[in-house]
């Protein structure tokens, strides 16, 4: 990159800078374990799920499960949608 | 979730986007086409059939966010709606990822006919980026599909190749085997259309390409430095900044959604020598 603004190269050089970040984020990734990441998500949304039916009524779409890499941390975002009833036993017992 | 309603039914359109040799632009023009359809308000998802190697997520940009893919649904460990990747882009547009893992048996005509029924009932465009090839990734991305889009690339074995897989469009899938079923809508998308090089006689011209395939035009893509930009950055070329080659695609995509537009040449390297003195200007 340029601080003198000469926009042509550096331009250039960003899309290709980028295509580099994403791809050594991505196969570092997929080098460390790529062949069990991704398939331990199953698994694990059965567990989380199960784990839940003990106390709630949840259908198998309540469960959303999201995620994120990024460099240096990665996210597992886990939405799970509770029924209606929910909040009227909750409330039910205060 | 799904808040927009429609007073319509969906579409539910399948075309795959195919061509029988590899690197000649399929997965590039399943994004591009994908975003394009997405922009002119259709709703739009595509889906990736090339097990094992995965790229369509890289050409979108939401290689990060993969969690479930097809095969994961088509095997029942995850729903269709947990698998579907909303673009950050377009609320309308849909990514459907496959394994990086698995082989391609996983793919069942069953699995994927089931997949595809159901996203018929939600989704205008289901585009099935096909891998190179004529062995079962590519075979079950063709077989349900109304539409073809054959990408090809001016040069002998892509137009080869194209030809067989032609063969194959008009035998080997549902709309070939069902009685009395209109045959599948093939088109040729020429991709990696080079006119200086036409000009010098170098390359196969339009026309010869058309004579040697017999089969209608769906448009002509340009070489153009902007393809390699997108990909780099994980952005499908008709919704990156302007350039020739997404204007090409733009119209492609009008055209398979039924409207006429001329098909033009469009070029956005420099005209020649005066272009070149003066500089770039695109």
């Amino acid at each position: 990159m340029s601080l003198f603004g000469f926009t042509l190269r550096p331009r250039r050089a960003a899309s290709a800078k980028t295509a580099k970040d994403r791809l050594q984020i991505l196969l570092a990734h997929e080098r460390r374990g790529g062949a069990e990441t991704p398939d331990y998500l199953p698994a694990l949304q059965r567990d989380i799920m199960e784990a839940i039916r003990k106390y709630v009524k949840i259908g198998d779409d309540d469960v959303n499960v999201r995620m994120d890499r990024r460099d240096d941390v990665s996210s597992l975002e886990i939405n799970i949608e509770l029924p209606e009833a929910a909040p009227k036993a909750k409330a039910g017992r205060a | 979730m799904t808040t927009q309603l429609k007073d319509t039914a969906p579409l539910g359109r399948i075309i795959v986007i195919t061509s029988g040799k590899g690197g000649v632009g399929k997965t590039t023009s399943a994004a591009a086409i994908s975003a394009g359809l997405a922009k002119r308000g259709h709703k739009t998802v595509v889906i990736d059939f090339d097990v094992g190697l995965r790229n369509l997520d890289m050409i979108m940009g939401c290689e990060r966010r993969v969690v479930f893919d097809f095969i994961n649904v088509i095997q029942g460990d995850a729903r269709l709606k947990q698998a579907l990747i909303k673009d950050k882009r377009l609320e309308n547009l849909f990514v459907l990822p496959t394994s990086q893992t698995r082989d391609k048996d996983a793919l069942t005509q069953e699995g994927v006919e089931a997949v595809l029924n159901e996203l018929k009932e939600e989704f205008d465009y289901i585009i099935c980026d096909s891998p190179a090839g004529i062995e079962r990734g590519a075979q079950m991305a063709m077989y349900f599909a109304d539409e073809a889009v054959v990408v090809t690339n001016p040069e002998v074995s892509s137009v080869r190749d194209s030809d067989r897989v032609l063969g194959l469009l008009s035998s080997k899938t549902r709309r070939a085997e069902k009685d009395g079923a209109e045959p599948i809508k093939a088109q040729v998308l020429l991709t990696r259309h080079d006119k200086g090089r036409i000009e010098k006689g170098e390359m196969m011209t339009v026309e010869d390409v058309l004579e040697i395939l017999a089969v209608p035009l769906l448009g002509i893509i340009p070489e153009s430095t902007a393809v390699l930009r997108a990909s780099n950055i994980g952005t499908p070329v008709t919704l990156d900044e302007p350039s020739a080659a997404g204007t090409a695609y733009e119209n492609a995509v009008a055209r398979l959604t039924g409207e006429e537009v001329e098909i033009s040449v469009e070029d956005d390297r420099r005209p020649g020598f005066f272009g070149r003195l003066f500089g770039r200007t695109a």
